[in-house]
C-alpha cells in the first residue's frame, strides 16, 4: 500500500511560543505517519521565524518549512502561497493558536481513509466535540448563525467557520481558487463551495479551546460581516 | 444549481400549494389568504426553537483546557531541554 504524505499549512502571525508547541504536539501524535508542517508567517514582529528556524534545526528541514510572506496579508492567500510548496498528497489546515490540538491529526487521517472523503472537517457542535472558554453571549450568537445557515443554506456540514480540515490536495486546489471571500467567511465559502461541486465531506469530533476569546471581541462588525457572506453564499453558490 | 434557483424552487411550489388552496376553496378563504404570514412565523417559532435547543446542549469541554494545560507544560519542558528559548507572553 502507497504511503500518504501529509502537508500540514500552519499561518502565522506572531505565534512565536505557540507554534513551537505546536510543532512538539504534531510530531508527538503523528509519529507513525509521513508529514511536513508548512509555516506561512507574514512577517511576524514577535520573531516567530526565528523559532521556526531552531525548530528546522531540531526536526529537520525537510519536515518544517518555512515559507513566509513580507506583509501581512489574509488567510486565503495564506493557504494558496502554502499549498504551492506542499510536496504531500493531502493537506491539512490548522491554526497556530493551539484552538485546534493536533491530538485529533489521527482521526482525521483515520476517517479519510475509512470513507475516502475528500474533505474532513473538524466539528465542535456534535457530541464528543465541544468549546471551552466561551460564554452565553458568544454561545448563542455562534448557535443563532448556525441555525441560519442550515435554515437557509443547507451547508451539508455542521461547523461552517471551522478551519481545521484535511483536504486531498487537488480538491483544495480545485475549491480554493473559485473563492473570493475573505477572513471566516473565506472558510464558510470553501466547505460550501465543495459541497455544491459534489465532493465527498465528513466529520470529525473536536474540541476547541479559546484561550484567545476575551482579547478579540464578537462585536457588531463581525455579525454584519457573517449575515453580508450568507446572503453571498445564498446567491453566488 | 445554483443554491438561490433551488430556494426559489421551494418559494414557486408553496406559492402553487397556496394559490391552489384558494382556488379550491378547501380552506375558508379568509385563512387562506393568512398561510404565508403562518408560515413565516412557525419558521422564525422553529428557528428560535433550534436556537434554545443546542444552546442547552452545547457541547462543552471543561477538561480539554485542563488536558490542554498539561500538553502545553509538556512541550515546553521538552524545548527548554532542546535549548528552544520562547519567551512566554
Amino acid at each position: 500500500m502507497e504511503k500518504n504524505m501529509y502537508s500540514i499549512i500552519i499561518p502565522t502571525y506572531n505565534e512565536r511560543l505557540n507554534i513551537a508547541l505546536v510543532v512538539y504536539l504534531v510530531f508527538k501524535h503523528l509519529r507513525e505517519f509521513d508529514f511536513e508542517i508548512i509555516i506561512v508567517d507574514d512577517s511576524s514582529p514577535d520573531g516567530t521565524q526565528d523559532i521556526v528556524k531552531q525548530l528546522q534545526l531540531l526536526y529537520g528541514e525537510e519536515r518544517i518549512l518555512l515559507r513566509a510572506r513580507k506583509k501581512k496579508l489574509g488567510l486565503g492567500t495564506a493557504y494558496c502561497h502554502g499549498l504551492k510548496h506542499a510536496s504531500g498528497d493531502f493537506v491539512i489546515i490548522m491554526d497556530a493558536d493551539l484552538s485546534h490540538h493536533p491530538k485529533y491529526l489521527p482521526s482525521f487521517i483515520r476517517k479519510q481513509k475509512e470513507t475516502e472523503a475528500s474533505i474532513v472537517t473538524g466539528t465542535r457542535y456534535v457530541r464528543g466535540g465541544g468549546v471551552h472558554g466561551w460564554n452565553l453571549m458568544r454561545k448563542l450568537t455562534s448557535r443563532g448563525a448556525n441555525v441560519l445557515a442550515q435554515t437557509f443554506l443547507w451547508p451539508g456540514v455542521s461547523d461552517l467557520t471551522g478551519s481545521f480540515r484535511l483536504y486531498k490536495k487537488s480538491v483544495l486546489e480545485d475549491v480554493i481558487g473559485s473563492v473570493v471571500s475573505k477572513g471566516y467567511v473565506f472558510q464558510m465559502e470553501m466547505i460550501v463551495r465543495a459541497s455544491r461541486k459534489g465532493y465527498h465531506i465528513e466529520e470529525v469530533p473536536i474540541t476547541f479551546v479559546d484561550r484567545v476569546y476575551g482579547t478579540s471581541k464578537l462585536g457588531g462588525s463581525e455579525i454584519v460581516e457573517y449575515l453580508k457572506g450568507l446572503i453571498y453564499l445564498i446567491f453566488a453558490t | 444549481m445554483k443554491h438561490i434557483l433551488k430556494i426559489l424552487g421551494l418559494l414557486v411550489t408553496v406559492s402553487a400549494i397556496w394559490i391552489g388552496l384558494l382556488q379550491a376553496s378547501i380552506v375558508s378563504s379568509s385563512y387562506a389568504w393568512l398561510l404565508p404570514v403562518y408560515l413565516i412565523v412557525l419558521l422564525g417559532c422553529y428557528g428560535l426553537f433550534m436556537v434554545g435547543v443546542g444552546l442547552m446542549f452545547f457541547p462543552t469541554c471543561p477538561q480539554e483546557s485542563h488536558l490542554l494545560q498539561k500538553d502545553i507544560a509538556e512541550a515546553k519542558d521538552f524545548l527548554k531541554r532542546k535549548g528552544i528559548d520562547v519567551n512566554s507572553d
